[in-house]
């Protein structure tokens, strides 16, 4: 195992209702991910990659749903981001 | 342009990617009658060497339909909550009011730069060439703007209540310790305009600011503070975007050449330091400030600076960068940062709008917990002294005036890497004059580039030499107290905004009006 490959991304999202659903849509997606809540915070982290799914969430929320609107929760995170219609990626390059 | 096959059917939703490539390629033009290396004078001076601009890619693809649609549910979203908390008496649900005063050296050091940062990318986006790159900038002058007018709006409710937050652009400009902010950002903004996104969009919002936000946030939260938590939720969001620039900024200009390499590595090193240095003032809020605390200043540098900053700095080896340059000081300072600061200010609180005191004995316990080679060792024994010496009446403030670092402008009380009993001090001539260091950090920085920081304006200095008096003063008049005058000059109430907090009208009014104990339990 390459020590790189370990390295954690994260991403930190506002406790409210619209986040339960995201939370658990990245949970269903990435079963290796660690999700730690703080007061009115709740950070997700994950080795390596961690993707964000529009369908997933969708499924859970009953409504279309933009990856866009993901802004309006968001705390921090950490990772290059690759970003398309259907799925929100973080990532750390691994040698 | 392509015509749509069948004109009844409604022409296909462009995707996001061909949506913000419309935004960003199609919209920008070449200049013809005057030529552009004229129209843009700055994106070249600095040695950073740009071949291909529409390499500039914003992972979020945020266009401005968007941009404006997710803005404005933003500030509703805000506002509702602040009405909320007015409405509702919310200021008297925190902690105690030893917590207010986080929100005065936030008000005054931090809100005046989200101000800054408005100014720098407004100017920034003007000086860059590439398309994409200053509509990312154009977003951002925004979005700064927005954070220090809800930050003012926010805690102006506070100032109805509390002492010391009463003229925050006033004393912003003058006070000794707020020029550390002042003077850091005035650095980045006085630099060209890929030194500045470097140092403010990458250093600073990429790998510094989770110090700052996180626990900021989650100890507002703790201490029952909705509004400030909703301010900072509010903004986070915003900056979650920066921070995301801040990487793509630096990846695309290492990418763009080689010989960019080394000048981004001088720059990385400079400003990990320098916003190091800044947040110093972070973690004496963290361990001392917040009456509940979320997380200690070691276990925040070890959670957001060693292992995501390790991670980071991992993805740009490939580049042929390496860790900033002193990270591994910053590290051995952990378990003593935070202490050493809080013990300055607890020496010049008469000088400063916020109040310090001694931690009461459960805190103190706590810290011995989260520090157990330092605090008892160290700390404890001052802090007992100091409160013996209270109990007597003999609160101790010191009546002269500091030696500050000529970089960072920080008072000169921080120890040297391998031994925190003894003070660090570095020094260069330069000119035929000396110059003081609050370390090696600190000096290499002027060191590479002196004619820069001669200039500064060192408030202990300025103060001497008579220059921290309001107009019409005579410093020869008879009984000519010099340290009032100051104090009147940075706009401050005497008697009200600084000194112990214990007694002080803050703490007495906090128990008139909602009947709790000035210190909580
Ligand atoms: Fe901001
Ligand atoms: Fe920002
Ligand atoms: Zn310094």
């Amino acid at each position: 195992m390459n020590a790189i490959a370990k390295d954690k991304v994260f991403i930190a999202f506002q406790t409210n209702d619209e986040t339960r659903s995201i939370v658990e849509a990245i949970e269903a997606d990435n079963r290796e991910a660690i999700v730690i809540r703080y007061p009115a915070m709740v950070k997700i982290e994950m080795p390596g990659r961690l993707v964000i799914r529009r369908e997933t969430i969708e499924d859970l929320i009953g409504r279309a749903y933009d990856l866009r609107e993901l802004n309006l929760n968001l705390i921090s995170l950490s990772g290059n981001i690759e970003e398309s219609d259907d799925e929100f990626v973080l990532y750390w390059n691994q040698h | 342009m392509n015509m749509p096959t069948n004109p009844q059917k409604p022409a296909k939703k462009l995707s996001l990617k061909e949506n913000y490539s419309h935004l960003t390629r199609g919209l920008g033009w070449d200049t013809s009658y005057q030529p552009m290396d004229k129209v843009f004078p700055q994106d070249k001076f600095e040695g950073i060497k740009i071949h291909d601009w529409d390499k500039w890619e914003d992972p979020f693809r945020l266009t401005m339909d968007a941009y404006w649609k997710y803005q404005g549910e933003k500030e509703k979203k805000l506002y509702a909550i602040v009405d909320a908390f007015q409405q509702n008496n919310g200021q008297f649900n925190v902690t105690d009011a030893r917590y207010i005063n986080t929100l005065k050296l936030f008000l005054t050091g931090v809100s005046p730069l989200e101000y800054a940062a408005h100014r720098g990318f407004a100017m920034a986006g003007r000086n860059f060439r590439g398309t994409s790159a200053r509509i990312a900038a154009q977003m951002q002058a925004i979005d700064e703007l927005r954070h220090a007018q809800t930050q003012a709006h926010t805690i102006s409710h506070y100032n109805k209540f509390f002492n010391g937050l009463h003229d925050y652009t006033h004393m912003h400009d003058r006070v000794w310790y707020l020029s550390v902010p002042k003077s850091y950002f005035e650095d980045a903004m006085s630099a060209g305009p890929f030194e500045f996104v470097t140092a403010i969009s990458f250093s600073f919002e990429y790998v510094l600011t989770n110090l700052l936000f996180m626990p900021f946030m989650s100890g507002a939260a703790y201490n029952g503070d909705m509004a400030t938590v909703t301010f900072g939720f509010s903004a986070q969001s915003d900056e979650s975007r920066h921070m995301t620039l801040g990487l793509e900024v630096v990846k695309f200009i290492l990418e763009q050449d080689p010989g960019n390499v080394p000048i981004v590595q001088k720059w990385l090193d400079k400003w990990f330091w320098r916003g190091y240095r800044l947040l110093a003032l972070v973690s004496m809020m963290m361990d001392y400030m917040l009456p509940k605390r979320v997380m200690s200043w070691a276990e925040a540098w070890e959670m957001y600076f060693e292992q995501n900053g390790g991670a980071l700095f991992n993805d740009l080896t490939r580049y042929g960068i390496r860790m900033p340059k002193y990270h591994e000081v910053a590290s051995m300072e952990k378990h003593r940062l935070s202490h050493e600061t809080w013990a300055t200010f607890y020496n010049y609180t008469h000088a400063a709008a916020f109040h310090t005191w001694v931690p009461e004995e459960s805190e103190m316990k706590w810290l011995s917990e989260k520090y157990p080679t330092t605090f008892d060792k160290l700390y404890r024994p001052r802090f007992e002294h100091w409160r013996e010496q209270q109990a007597k009446g003999e609160r101790f403030y010191n009546g002269t005036l500091p030696m500050l670092c000529q970089l960072c402008q920080i008072p000169m009380f921080f120890t040297e890497p391998d031994d925190p009993t003894k003070i660090c001090y570095r020094e260069t001539t330069y000119r035929d004059e000396k110059f003081h260091f609050c370390s090696d950090g600190c000096k290499d920085i002027f060191d590479n580039e002196p004619e820069k920081y001669i200039h500064s304006w060192l408030p202990v200095h300025q103060i001497y030499q008579g220059n921290c008096f309001r107009p019409g003063t005579d410093p020869t008049a008879p009984g000519f107290d010099p340290l009032a005058e100051v104090l009147q000059y940075y706009g401050f109430h005497v008697g009200e905004d600084g000194g112990e907090y214990l007694g002080s009208p803050d703490a007495k009014n906090w128990k008139a009006w909602t009947g709790k104990p000035a210190v909580s339990e």
